[in-house]
């Protein structure tokens, strides 16, 4: 029987291996998905039908409900809402996994063979535990900060780093006194204490980073979750769990290290917190640009339109707050129909998740093979006519790369001045989310739109006139 | 405010000063616009039209220009016309001051505000109303199309069933906004176009237009102010006049554009280039009203000399009328547009901005002109070779991020140790697992690499998804354990991993139908 179980659980493995490689592509993407639930469905009815299971009646109220949850999640989000759901999701694997190690603390069931096995699974105990609780609140320090309930300001408290290590010697302390030992009404109290510090990091920790950097936080929260049930699987000796963790926790080290590359920090000074801001009015008087901005109006945006070749599309954070991206994607239909290149450059951190952008325009139906990343529509800009920067900042800054002493010096950007005409749609002059004032903005060649990016976008279409 | 739009009167002027379109921007600006009968009729514009846009018909020209706050024409005010302009009034229309000073005194005397439209500073910010630019382009374009009238050939090659026909190569002579137009415009035609220019900054503008730019051997730049070309040294033009003279031999249409700001317009095509050209070419030269730029030009007339046709009408754009009024009377909009910050139909002029204080060249009874020079500093030159080969070495920086062999192995020794150490403690059953945690990993870190970066955020979905089979762990322990808090929480997590499973994959699955092709 347990053989069976290991080869259903192993079959599961692979099948999530090939969910995940099916990604590489969007042709082989929906077909990776169902190799996923295949593994996934395969994986719970060989658990559920084993010997080891009898509450069918509670498992059937638990996964009913839980499944309508999910669904009725799943198919009520707005895309432009996906970094919360995914933030949520995370804190669910966090929670389950503290619960199950819990779980496994005090299933009178468990047995040591050895002295050496009982450290070994206090240990695993002890760091699903602990990275679960971390995983949990911080994701729904994360999901407040994305849905907007909690402000998306850096906390800053006094001596954060101080109290952060604090934490750190603290539970490395409990785990001193926690593992070694046979379970007893101490070693209870010291792993509740070790929960509550976790679930204090996990707030601390997430608190402290600025809205802007939540591309990074998320990813990093998707490494957690993986991270955590791992460590669960060490203690189940599970080896599906110990596979499908290290699955997730190395896709969202990479994502983050994509993110951070992205933006050109460190992981670490990103986890150290404190540098992306809300509001965005902080503009630092030193080096503002020096120029005037020019505003142009739908009118001219149209007809410059109308008459480009090539036209390349930026969108930043902006386009998901305006929810504008089914006005863009109709602008960029009639633009096409009326035979205008136009192609999209997406800044690898834009937008609140990794790859937010690519799903609101897909979910807009701009065909996937014009949505381009950065490194592929760099080299053409020098060639567009005209770029549209929809709601983007900092992804678009020209200090980035001509200015050394730049806070974001050295960030790869989209280098949209370089082309013939640039149309900033933007709601003020106000800085982005790194607080540098941007010059793209008083350069010669850009031209201002102010107002809500949906509108503009959609009284641009109105005025479109081709001559045919 | 009152807005007169005149006829106009000078010989062989059919251009106007606003067109229906016009009017209406006008209007929403909160004049009255006042057209007098037949003002648009060259250009085509009808006075049904004017009026339908909501302008009123004045038909003679005194009771329009005496009772009107603001003038606006296309060319200079004859002495007639500044006779009936009210007192106090405001003029726009073109008036080369530099050529002018006597008109400016008349202005001045009856207390005129003119603003000269042809003196709006070339600056970004003014492009729209820069009235010279969109009537250099008339002109370029206008000048192909008077050669080609006088050509006797095609202009593209074919291959026809009667024979073969060469195309016709076209020499563009100074590539500003006229040069460039004459270029896009020869090359839709199909023939071969070449261009020359003193200034290197623009051949990238001439290339993108499909020609050929030409250079000679000695480098020197010949930017001067204002997007115009300085006076060049007499080395550079011995060089550009025999590259001219080698030209003159092959190519079929000569089209020069070449004009330094007050001065008469520089010889460039001599008369033993004209002399050496074949039978039947084409001068058309577009500076005749500086002087002409071909030493045989005839300025305001079409001539022949040895066999070539030499063009050097003065007022291309007008011969394209309706072009050039419908461009004219946008760019008169948008100046008035600046002049009335408050759309309230009264014309403010500030002298505070820039492109205003720039084109009034007389204002409450004296002359304004020149305007003290507030010139925008030219680009910044090019870095110079030394300083381009400074910067090189800095790449070499990059490569110190590049980690040393050295701190591989270290690297490689504490992690085998760690290992080592491990295994002599670890029970059996851990070491398994451990070795399938690792072996896990590697196999992510090289499956992850390969999503493509549009998937990302369907990739945190599913992994959301598959980190649900948490759920394993709580199925294990929900029954039997006969502690009921150990069920209580397994209850819990399987409630909760359910909603990530079934939430995780399904939103990827409605994220994944929506990207097509």
């Amino acid at each position: 029987m347990t053989g069976i179980i290991s080869m259903a659980y192993l079959f599961a493995a692979v099948m999530f291996i090939l969910s995940l490689g099916g990604l590489s592509s969007q042709e082989s993407a929906k077909r990776g998905n169902i190799y996923g639930m295949t593994g996934m469905f395969v994986a719970i009815v060989a658990t559920v039908l084993s010997a080891y299971v009898q509450a069918y009646g509670l498992l059937l109220i638990a996964m009913t409900i839980g499944a309508a949850i999910g669904l009725a999640l799943a198919v009520r989000v707005e895309m432009t809402a996906m970094p919360q759901l995914v933030a949520m999701l995370h804190s669910f694997v966090g929670l389950a996994a503290v619960f199950i190690a819990w779980g496994g603390y005090l299933d009178p069931r468990v047995q040591h063979a050895s002295h050496a096995a009982m450290v070994v699974h206090n240990v695993e105990l002890y760091l699903g535990v602990f990275i679960g609780a971390i995983t949990f609140t911080g994701s729904l320090v994360a999901f407040g900060k994305l849905q907007g309930v909690v402000s998306g300001k850096p906390l800053m408290l006094p001596f954060r780093h101080g109290l952060n290590a604090l934490a750190i010697i603290a539970t490395i302390i409990l785990a001193i006194l926690f593992v070694p030992v046979e379970h007893s009404e101490a070693t209870t109290l010291y792993l509740l204490i070790m929960t509550g510090i976790a679930l204090l990091v996990g707030i601390h920790l997430v608190a402290a980073i600025g809205g802007a950097d939540m591309p990074v936080v998320v990813s990093m929260l998707n490494s957690y979750s993986g991270w955590a049930a791992a460590a669960t699987g060490f203690m189940l000796s599970n080896d599906l769990l110990i596979v499908t963790g290290a699955l997730v926790g190395s896709s969202g080290a990479i994502l983050s290290y994509i993110m951070c590359r992205g933006m050109n920090r460190s992981f670490i000074s990103v986890i150290m917190g404190g540098f992306g801001t809300d509001g965005g009015e902080v503009v630092s008087d030193e080096g503002a640009p020096q120029g005037e901005a020019t505003v142009t109006n739908y009118e001219e945006v149209a007809s410059e339109l109308a008459q480009a070749k090539s036209v390349v599309i930026t969108p930043g954070f902006g386009m998901a707050v305006a929810h504008a991206q089914q006005a863009v994607s109709e602008l960029t239909s009639i633009l096409r129909k009326n035979g205008v290149e136009v192609r999209f450059g997406i800044h690898p951190v834009a937008g609140r998740l990794p790859g937010h952008m690519n799903v609101l325009l897909a979910e807009a139906n701009v065909p996937y093979d014009i949505v381009l990343e950065m490194d592929e529509v760099n080299p053409d800009l020098p060639n567009t006519d005209v770029v549209l920067v929809i709601g983007a900042n900092d992804t678009v800054n020209p200090d980035a790369v001509e200015k050394p002493g730049s806070p974001i010096s050295g960030m790869p950007v989209l280098e949209v001045w370089k082309a013939k005409r640039v149309v900033a749609l933007k709601r003020s002059m106000a800085s982005g989310y790194a607080g540098v004032a941007n010059p793209l903005f008083v350069k010669q060649n850009t031209r201002m739109l102010f107002g809500d990016a949906k509108d503009s976008v959609q009284e641009v279409i109105k005025n479109l006139e081709f001559e045919s | 405010m009152k807005i007169a739009v005149p006829k106009e009167t000078l010989a062989g002027e059919a251009r106007v000063a606003a067109t229906p379109e016009s009017v209406k921007r006008l209007v929403t600006l909160g004049f009255e616009v006042d057209v007098q009968a037949g003002a648009g009729a060259q250009a085509n514009f009808l006075d049904k039209d004017y009026a339908d846009a909501g302008a009123f018909l004045v038909e003679d020209a005194e009771s329009l220009l005496g009772g009107s706050d603001i003038v606006l024409k296309v060319s200079a005010p004859t002495d007639d016309e500044i006779g009936l302009i009210k007192e106090g009034a405001c003029l726009i229309s073109f008036i080369s001051p530099a050529q002018n000073a006597p008109l400016l005194e008349k202005l001045s005397k009856k207390n005129i505000t003119c603003l000269a439209i042809d003196c709006v500073p070339r600056i970004s910010r003014a492009q729209k109303l820069d009235a010279l630019s969109s009537m250099a382009n008339i002109a370029g374009y206008r000048a192909v199309i008077e050669a080609a009238h006088n050509f006797g050939r095609f202009f593209t090659g074919q291959i026809t069933a009667a024979g073969k026909v060469p195309p016709a190569k076209v020499l563009v002579i100074g590539a500003g906004v006229a040069g460039l137009a004459a270029i896009g415009t020869a090359k839709s035609m199909g023939a071969i176009v070449r261009a020359f220019d003193t200034r290197p900054i623009v051949k990238e503008q001439v290339e993108s237009m499909g020609a050929e730019f030409l250079q000679v051997e000695i480098e020197e730049d010949g930017s001067g102010s204002g997007g115009y070309a300085k006076v060049m040294s007499k080395a550079f033009i011995d060089a550009e006049m025999a590259l001219f003279r080698e030209q003159a031999l092959d190519v079929d249409i000569v089209i020069t554009t070449a004009l330094i700001p007050g001065k008469p317009a520089p010889k460039l095509w001599l008369a033993d280039m004209v002399e050496s050209m074949k039978e039947g070419s084409v001068v058309v030269d577009l500076a005749g009203e500086q002087g002409g730029n071909c030493e045989l030009t005839v300025p305001g007339e079409k001539a022949v000399k040895h066999g070539v046709t030499i063009i050097a009408y003065t007022n291309l754009p007008s011969r394209a009328p309706t072009q050039a009024s419908t461009l004219y009377a946008t760019n008169l909009a948008h100046l008035l547009t600046e002049l009335t910050p408050e759309k309230d139909g009264v014309i403010a002029v500030n002298f505070e901005d820039e492109v205003i204080r720039g084109a009034t060249v007389t204002h409450e009874g004296g002359v304004t002109w020149p305007p003290p020079k507030t010139e925008a500093p030219p680009p910044p030159p090019p870095p110079k070779e030394a300083e381009i080969q400074s910067q090189e070495p800095s790449s070499s920086a990059s490569e110190k991020k590049k980690t040393n062999p050295q701190s591989i192995v270290i690297f490689w020794l504490i992690a085998g140790a760690l290992l080592l150490g491990l295994g002599r403690v670890a029970p059996q059953d851990f070491i398994s697992h451990f070795t399938v945690f690792v072996l896990a990993c590697f196999i992510g870190w090289q499956v992850i690499w390969n999503v493509t970066h549009a998937l990302h955020t369907p990739l945190m979905s599913v992994t959301n998804a598959i980190s649900g089979i948490v759920v394993l762990g709580a199925l294990l322990q929900i029954s039997g354990s006969g502690s009921s808090i150990v069920t209580i929480l397994a209850f819990i997590s399987v409630l909760v991993t359910t909603i990530n499973i079934a939430g995780g994959f399904f939103v990827t699955h409605r994220m994944l139908k929506m990207f097509r092709r």
